[in-house]
């Protein structure tokens, strides 16, 4: 029997879902709950006037122009349709009405729920620098940020980055190969410090370097002068600045509605909040996972995707997928970088192959002996057998680790 | 255009019309087949859009590029016909492939 309530307009409704944010976890929910066997009501409402798209390209192939737009979305509009999913792009939710269980949007229209999905993401970090809001100033995020930013690279131009992570340098990357002059300024001693192990970051700082880019860490920017970059007793020529200093959780939102927030929406093993009727999926959410014991909020598609599946499966009385060991990738230039778990506490980091000459190692970190993660650069053999091995808390030996003879296979027991 | 079909999960077929300019894994994926994850989205980064390739068309693939074997070396659930969906652009050349989704890609 169908479930139905009664709304405010005293009319009978079914179950209805509504989604606020349309990025990936958003997409793979509406792909899910239809996997799943939901028959209620699915909106989606999305601030950005595209239909859910791919984040990874934007600083990657999107942004080289080797992917036309159309491949970015997740799924065609013809999708949604089928699924009966109601569509409403370019819209922002104002507010969130918990005792009356609607959503108000910007146009004064009220959105009723029976189950409210947050999947809000995260924006550009901005810097409080004088002068950063000079025209010549650009942030990578969305499509409209790339499309901004494509049309003023060209050749020869002088572009500073400011700040080495996973977005700068694969921006750095596709510019330096389009014949930009790129100098990446790094406030940390290392490139990528959040996200990967000292010596990924001394490999990544050479890989750049044999690519024609400058790149100068421990570098603090004291602000931006048009045409300039300013640091502590230097400054750099600048035709654009890209600024690429992380990401901040949209938790705006559940914060007004008093949903629990600690450095993201704080939610259960099924994508819960604090309200029982709310769910929170994605770089918004922060969620405690068995296996590093601890709250995590990771941005980053396997997440999206993963908590996109655990939330259908919850609205729909399924049991939930069982969590993956996160996941991270990058691409720059012929390098594929591929990190699996979390390294943060390790007391021994091993390297297979040569860092300092060749393009291909793998870092694994060790905690006690128990392998937690592995950063793989141009090595996905060793990315591959190591999600399984942390998953599985395998102890290995450091000597055999570090022997190329040793089979990446007989790498375990 | 090619017409390729999907051996899901469970066991039920689904046949889908896949235009040219993309790969299998995004035909799929826009046709909502069962099992087939494509968590990177076609980066060659995730090995969770694996299919076995039916015998006959093995060798008709075009052949795997290295990022792909190595992808594929410690893939679970891997077998001799497996190939990554994201790695294989569609062409005419295509129609009638079979394939068989694997019951996970985890």
């Amino acid at each position: 029997m169908a479930d139905f309530r009664v709304n405010n307009n005293n009319e009978q409704m079914l179950d209805s879902v509504v989604i606020v944010g349309a990025g990936q976890a958003a997409a793979q929910l509406v792909a899910s709950l239809a996997q799943d066997g939901f028959t209620g009501a699915v909106t989606l409402v999305g601030d950005e006037p595209h239909l859910p798209y791919q984040r990874p390209p934007l600083s990657k192939k999107y942004l080289a122009g080797e992917l036309a737009l159309d491949r970015l979305y997740v799924r065609p509009a013809a999708f949604y349709e089928k699924a009966g999913t109601t569509v409403m792009l370019g819209t922002r939710v104002e507010r969130i009405d918990r005792n009356a269980k609607a959503v108000l949007l910007g146009d004064g229209t009220r959105l009723s729920y029976t189950t409210l999905v947050l999947a809000t993401g995260s924006r550009a970090r901005t810097l409080p620098l004088p002068g950063a809001d000079w025209e010549g100033v650009f942030f990578l995020r969305n499509i409209a940020d790339v499309e901004a930013l494509r049309a003023r690279i060209a050749p020869g131009k002088s572009l500073v980055v400011v700040g080495g992570g996973y977005i700068g340098l694969e921006l750095t990357a596709v510019a330096a190969k389009l014949g930009l002059k790129v100098t990446v300024l790094e406030q940390a001693p290392r490139v990528m410090a959040r996200g990967v192990g000292p010596v990924v970051s001394r490999f990544c700082e050479r890989l750049h370097r044999e690519e024609g880019v400058q790149i100068h860490t421990g570098v603090a920017v004291r602000g931006i002068e048009a045409g300039r970059v300013v640091c502590d007793g230097s400054s750099y020529p600048a035709d654009l600045v890209l600024i690429g200093a992380g990401a901040v959780p949209n938790v705006e939102l559940a914060r007004a509605a008093d949903l629990a927030v600690e450095n993201g929406i704080t939610v259960d093993a099924e994508c819960r909040t604090s309200d029982p009727t709310i769910y929170a999926i994605g770089d918004c959410a922060a969620q405690h996972h068995a296996l590093f014991d601890r709250r995590l909020r990771l941005e980053s598609v396997h997440n999206a995707l993963e908590q996109g599946r655990i939330a259908a499966a919850s609205i729909c009385g399924k049991p939930a997928p069982i969590p993956q060991v996160p996941w991270f990738w990058s691409d720059q230039y012929d390098v594929k970088l591929q990190m699996v778990g979390l390294s943060a506490g390790h007391d021994e980091a091993v390297v297979r192959g040569d860092p300092e000459r060749s393009r291909s190692f793998a870092a694994f970190y060790l905690r006690q002996g128990v392998l937690i993660a592995v950063d793989a650069v141009n090595r996905a053999p060793e990315f591959m057998m190591s999600k399984q091995l942390i998953a599985d808390r395998a102890r290995l030996d450091p000597v055999k680790l570090r022997d190329e003879t040793v089979a990446v296979r007989n790498l375990k027991g | 255009m090619a017409k390729i079909t999907f051996e899901e999960p469970d066991g039920k077929e689904r046949t889908v019309d896949m235009a040219d300019g993309q790969s299998i894994m995004e035909g799929a994926v826009k046709a909502m087949v069962v099992g087939i994850d494509a968590d990177c989205g076609g980066a060659c980064s995730c090995a969770t859009c694996m299919v076995y390739v039916a015998e006959e068309w093995r060798d008709r693939l075009p052949p795997k590029e290295s990022a792909e074997t190595q992808m594929l070396e410690f893939c679970p659930h891997v077998q001799e016909s497996s190939r990554l969906t994201c790695q294989i652009p569609v062409t005419d050349a295509l129609d009638g492939l079979r394939v068989k989704v694997p019951p996970t890609q985890h």
